[in-house]
């Protein structure tokens, strides 16, 4: 760990503290309808929209119809992007000509670009045509994550309002949160990382002359495109010369910002945020991760706005924040620490640490603390690869999923996660005091904490219970596999975990592009999603309908330190008594196995 | 009855250790899902040990009898703790069973004939006669006659009371015994539903309802269970890809270590034994609900008279009129009182003897007539040898010193108004229809209140004194009494109103009465604490009776209401935390033998694999033991803000709960491979 590396952090998560008020302040402002300084460029388009569809946008929902609207929608959304994926070599735009990826895999896209997880089993360069990431996958990118804030949005109105049954219309908040946050915010980005050297355009892929051509080794190959092998049996190798590159192009600028923004995480290219055109400089490096925790920050102050209570939304704020900084300063440690089995005589201080898959142009600190954020927050764009950390610089981004993903969260996701966890908190630490739990007047009661508790349950329930089917399957779970052991057991559940939670960050090391992990994954991601917004819409409907109980000094308190500290501790307690079993079969047991000199 | 049962009574103990045996029958483990887990575990391992026995197919035949007999220890050890807090609960009410069964009671049916019959088989609506010596057969209601009740059997207090038809003090409880005269009972309640009988059921579990938080605590427990479950369950495919398969006995006694055994096996002791600190508190509450709900209270409405004062104005101090010598008027005030046997007038004989020396024992001469107090003239006094002095309200002693032919002088007024600004009662003293001076009579509140009320503030919890005192009057004894808020000149109407008004912002309130017009108000209350010498509507409205009749003890029922909560709340957390420990004892020892490296999260240095895992499990057993008193007793309330109060309880349960465990495994680690166990 570097002085310099230490104030990059630091720098970083002060600028982030110090936007959370304003985005707050402005969420407030576009979610309860007032008027804004956007009005005046992007009320006319709202209200076209409003026009076009016949939404009546005065008309408040109660929960299940609000579920039902953004169920509709998610179901609408995942069919068309199914449907753009299978068309696309008969669609404009696709230069490279590609034709459509296979049913499992395109089920597998658009269910997870619906779900705001943007799991990738493809590389974007080598799959999908330009129509297919701009119509597809970055309309998508927009759309789902204004559906988790509109999510959100429900969540805070239900503990902000009282004895009512309406939280909003889904449509209204739906349109409010793409056009008057995530668009100009992303117009404002996109044009940030033009000027810092991201492409955007729609030119067929360019090819470079290397100035430094070199011969490998390959299999030699027939006529008919069959491995020649000799008299032994063995295959024949032969000379190629490499002296040309492939330097893939199209509008990336536009899908980075709400890729980071949306906390989409889907990279246009394959190698992510780690490709140079997608991440040319640690400026850009920078306010990509700026983008990721923005929305999420600002809901936390948007929180105490709504519910009376800023103390309570920078209590929240600061039990995210502890997160973060533990995870961040644990990774940071782990990777800067290097590779004990490297021979003494190999200084790895020059490179700062465990320099494997990461980018010289961003450093240790610096990926460190994206992929710290980049899970904490649902993500799940990289710049460097989470396969090639050290043991327990891998376990941190994995157990930032496994908490629930509220670390900040995904974009509204984060904000209704921690609230389901704030419940349990409230519940179990909330007798204490001396009287039945209560959260901001509002009484806990036997269905909140029934559906809170659901919403708990099916994280495991994915997580472990697909990862355990996979371990243990050798004809279509372990064939995927690069490596074994409990490194190969990380890789499993690593998947399971980044599509559950919804983040779309790889472990690598996996083949996840066949059927069984298609399709696994892929209901992993939906059910991950959309059957723990039931649950959440649920104790939203429920929580506004009650009546409020005026808080007196005898009410538990939600604006102290004490909070956080026992809001983190309810946190880490649930997340790592469910997951410690099976992480200690694999990155635990690997960080002890190569201290003992044991790789894989 | 007053005095609490000791914990450790052996015949308890006796009982309750048949009692969970009996407990043990799965159709009442149900109830609670987390032991219900750990008996069906047990039983299982029960059957898997005994194959492996004749089979030979067992791994260590000792370790799987250990591991096998600790659960069922662990089942029986929360039926205990139920069956402990039945117990004592049982015995409190015992004796207020026996002395019901044992009698007989006389109907008097509708054309006047007499019949005798057993009191269980009683019916709402009959009449009984009751004679002297005879025991009142079931609770009802005085519709004849007048009797002194000794009802000590309930209440522990040996002083008789009066019963009489009509008015508010004509209700009666079964197994009470009259001492004197004769009553007509009209009896209230069908047998099996006298409060007794429905207190009994609160306790002994038949009937007892789990009560809305302990529902939701429930659906929590359960969760998590399931939680642990799928944990436990997905372990052994990810052990057998890594080649360290684990043995049923091995993954049972990991779940049984982290599902919430501590809290599950307690909680039906935890809410037992609030009811059960109701009863030694001579509080009969008619549900579990009401219990909790006192512990939510926001407002509390307090009768002044009774609970805050003493209920007697006492004279504190004579202020004579200009050109009245005090001491002439503190003569005349005590000659007018002399005969008065009301506490205020007794208080005027002692503030006379104590400030101004006047002998209170002399003897007035044969013609001293006494003139007692009535309802037209409202004056009271005595006639001496043609001497008149009277004393009374100012209204009527000026009509009084008018009908001499005198006036009362302007400064008479200005001292009046004065101490009824103060918040006490002016009397006046005449003597021949001329005013003397006024004796100041003060409502005296109670001590200890004020610091109460502190307390209660403290607490976050609203006072509001109830009185039919003028608002001047109400003001400054509030003031004195430190309450936050009064209500003068209630009727029962405003009361009622003041209840709603105080719910519709949400707030839960509590209030005692006893008479019928504080029906509606009591049942409307969230916590209606009923006098039991109140009419036989209040007992019905409301939703606790104090035996005691002692109006102040609302304050005590709120404070066993918040312990219930507490304990609860400390025991869940506890057993929360104590999971992190189970993990680095039994973990470790699941896949050390596969792995050694894995042995580093071995902190603990536990022995061997086997008696770090036998260590986890008979820790986990005896922590419901070592937990018993705790749960019975509850955890101690001391009434502050809610934030000291949760960072005090998080650093005992919370931080005690994460490293207690940590120390007990490593003892008993230490323990039983010194013995051999393991």
């Amino acid at each position: 760990m570097t002085f310099i590396g230490i104030l990059q952090i630091l720098a970083y998560l002060t600028i982030l503290t110090l936007l959370a008020k304003p985005v707050g302040i402005y969420l407030v402002k576009v979610y309860n309808g007032e008027k804004t300084f956007l009005d005046i460029l992007v009320r006319p388009f709202e209200r076209l929209i409003y026009a076009i569809t016949r939404v009546d946008t005065e008309k408040e929902m109660n929960w299940k119809q609000y579920g039902f609207a953004m169920l509709l929608f998610s179901v609408a959304s995942s069919v068309a992007l199914y449907a753009i994926q299978r068309l696309q070599f008969y669609l404009p735009s696709n230069p490279q000509g590609f034709a459509a990826p296979s049913e499992h895999l395109s089920f597998n896209t658009a269910v997870s670009f619906v779900t705001n997880t943007n799991w990738q089993s493809y590389a974007g360069e080598t799959t999908m045509s330009y129509f297919t990431q701009m119509a597809g996958l970055s309309v998508q990118n927009f759309l789902s994550a204004a559906v988790g804030m509109a999510l959100a949005v429900v969540f805070i109105r239900g503990i902000s309002r009282f004895e009512t049954t309406n939280l909003g219309n889904f449509w209204k908040d739906l349109v409010r949160g793409t056009l008057y946050v995530l668009l100009p915010l992303s117009f404002l980005a996109a044009i940030f990382f033009v000027s810092q050297g991201v492409v955007q355009n729609f030119k067929p892929y360019d090819s470079a002359k290397l100035t430094d051509a070199r011969t490998i080794q390959v299999d030699k190959k027939d006529a008919d495109g069959a491995v020649v092998k000799d008299e032994k049996g063995e295959t024949v190798q032969e000379d190629k010369l490499i002296d040309s590159q492939t330097i893939a192009q199209g509008p990336v600028a536009s899908q980075l910002a709400i890729k980071m923004l949306g906390t989409n995480g889907g990279g246009f290219f394959n190698a992510n945020s780690a490709h140079p055109l997608e991440n040319p400089t640690p400026l850009s490096n920078f306010v990509q991760m700026l983008l990721i925790l923005l929305i999420p920050a600002g809901f936390t102050y948007m929180l105490g706005r709504m519910v009376k209570s800023q103390g309570h939304g920078w209590a929240v704020y600061s039990a995210m924040m502890i997160l973060l900084v533990a995870g961040t300063a644990t990774l940071y440690w782990a990777e800067a620490k290097g590779n004990p089995i490297f021979p003494a005589n190999v200084d790895q201080t020059l490179v700062g640490g465990n320099f494997e898959g990461k980018e010289t142009r961003f450093g240790m600190a610096a990926s460190a603390l994206f992929a710290t954020v980049t899970t904490a927050a649902s993500c799940g764009a990289v710049n460097s690869m989470h396969d090639s950390f050290t043991p327990i610089g891998g376990l941190v981004p994995m157990i930032n999923i496994q908490l629930g993903e509220v670390i900040f969260g995904g974009v509204g996701a984060g904000m209704y996660g921690i609230l389901v966890m704030i419940i349990l908190t409230v519940f179990i630490a909330g007798l204490m005091v001396g009287r039945t739990p209560e959260y901001l007047g509002k009484k806990i009661e036997a269905f909140d904490v029934q559906m809170a508790m659901l919403y708990v349950l099916i994280f495991p329930l994915l997580i472990l219970g697909f990862a355990a089917v996979t371990s243990i399957s050798p004809d279509f779970g372990l064939t995927s596999l690069n490596n074994p052991g409990a490194h190969g057991l990380s890789e499993i559940l690593y998947g399971y975990t980044s599509a559950t939670g919804n983040n779309g960050s790889a472990f690598a090391g996996l083949n996840a592009n066949t059927l069984w992990y298609n399709t696994t994954l892929g209901i992993a991601m939906l059910v991950g999603r959309f059957l723990m917004i039931v649950p959440v819409l649920a104790i939203a409907g429920n929580l506004a309908s009650k009546k409020q109980v005026p808080a007196t000094i005898g009410t538990f308190p939600v604006n102290t330190v004490l909070f956080s500290i026992l809001l983190v501790s309810i946190v880490i307690i649930l997340g790592a008594l469910t997951f410690f079993p099976v992480l200690s079969l694999s990155p635990i047991l690997e960080h002890f196995q190569m201290i003992n000199g044991q790789t894989f | 009855m007053k005095n609490a049962i000791s914990i450790w009574d052996s015949n308890i103990i006796k009982q309750a250790l048949a009692g969970s045996l009996r407990k043990l029958d799965p159709r009442k483990m149900i109830k609670n899902p987390v032991m219900f887990i750990v008996e069906i575990g047990a039983l299982f391992l029960t059957v898997r040990m005994l194959i492996g026995l004749f089979t030979g197919m067992s791994g260590s035949f000792a370790f799987e009898l250990q591991i096998t007999l600790w659960l069922w220890f662990t089942v029986l050890f929360a039926n205990f703790a139920e069956a402990m807090a039945e117990g004592r609960g049982k015995a409190q009410a015992d004796t207020l069973r026996r002395s019901k069964t044992e009698t007989t009671a006389t109907i008097i049916d509708a054309d006047g004939s007499q019949r005798t019959v057993a009191a269980p088989d009683l019916r709402k609506g009959d009449v009984v006669y009751v004679a002297a010596g005879e025991f009142i057969p079931g609770d009802g209601e005085v519709i004849e006659g007048v009797a002194s009740v000794d009802e000590s059997a309930i209440t522990g207090e040996s002083a008789p009371v009066i019963r009489e038809s009509g008015g508010d003090r004509s209700a009666v409880t079964g197994g009470t015994r009259v001492l004197s005269d004769w009553i007509k009972v009209r009896i209230s309640s069908n047998p099996g539903e006298t409060f007794i009988d429905r207190m009994i059921a609160l306790v002994e579990g038949a009937s007892r309802q789990k009560t809305p938080n302990e529902i939701a605590l429930h659906i929590l427990l359960a969760g998590l269970t399931i939680v642990f479950l799928l944990a436990v369950v997905t372990l052994q495919p990810f052990a057998i890809y890594s080649e360290a398969p684990q043995t049923i006995f091995v993954l049972i006694a990991l779940l049984v270590c982290l599902i919430p055994t501590t809290i599950g096996g307690l909680l039906s002791a935890i809410g037992i034994a609030g009811m059960d600190r109701l009863i030694q508190h001579n509080v009969l509450a008619m549900s579990g609900r009401a219990v909790e709900a006192a512990g939510d209270v926001n407002t509390l409405l307090l009768d002044k008279t009774g609970t805050i004062t003493l209920g007697n104005r006492q004279a504190s101090e004579f202020i004579p009129l200009k050109g009245v010598d005090a001491a002439t008027l503190a003569d005349a005030a005590q000659l007018s009182s002399l005969s008065d046997e009301t506490p205020e007038g007794r208080s005027i004989v002692t503030l006379a003897k104590e400030k101004y020396g006047v002998s209170e024992t002399r003897t007035l001469s044969d013609k001293a007539e006494f003139i007692a107090f009535t309802a037209q003239t409202r004056m009271s006094g005595v006639d001496l040898d043609g001497r008149e002095i009277r004393k009374g309200a100012v209204d009527a002693i000026e009509k009084y010193v008018a009908a001499g032919g005198k006036q009362s002088p302007a400064e008479l007024r200005e001292v009046v108004e004065r101490i009824a600004k103060a918040g006490g009662t002016p009397l006046v003293v005449a003597d021949d229809h001329k005013p003397l001076g006024v004796i100041y009579l003060k409502d005296i509140v109670k001590s200890g209140m004020r610091e109460r009320f502190t307390q209660l503030r403290q607490m976050g919890i609203k006072t509001v004194m109830i009185t039919g005192d003028n608002p001047l009057t109400a003001a400054s004894i509030a003031n004195e009494a430190g309450v936050d808020d009064f209500l003068a000149e209630a009727t029962p109407e405003d009361k009622m109103a003041l209840i709603k008004r105080e719910q519709a912002d949400g707030k839960l309130v509590a209030m005692t009465g006893d008479g019928t017009n504080d029906a509606p108000a009591l049942a409307q209350a969230d916590v209606g604490v009923a006098m039991n010498t109140g009419t036989q509507a209040a007992k019905e409205a409301g939703n606790m009776v104090d035996l005691d009749s002692d109006p102040t003890k609302l304050i005590e029922v709120v404070e066993i209401g918040k312990q219930l909560l507490m304990t609860r709340g400390a025991l869940t957390t506890f057993s929360i935390a104590n999971d992190v420990a189970k993990y680095f004892a039994i973990i470790p020892a699941m896949f050390a033998a596969t792995f050694p490296v894995l042995d580093a999260l071995n902190i603990m240095g536990l022995k061997t694999p086997q008696s770090a895992i036998l260590s986890a499990v008979i820790f986990n057993a005896l922590v419901i033991i070592a937990l018993i008193p705790l749960a019975l007793k509850g955890v101690k309330y001391r009434p502050m803000a809610a934030s000291s109060l949760l960072q005090r309880n998080l650093l005992i349960y919370g931080l005690g709960g994460l490293i207690v465990p940590f120390v007990g495994i490593k003892i008993i680690d230490v323990i039983i491979t010194a013995i051999g166990l393991a």
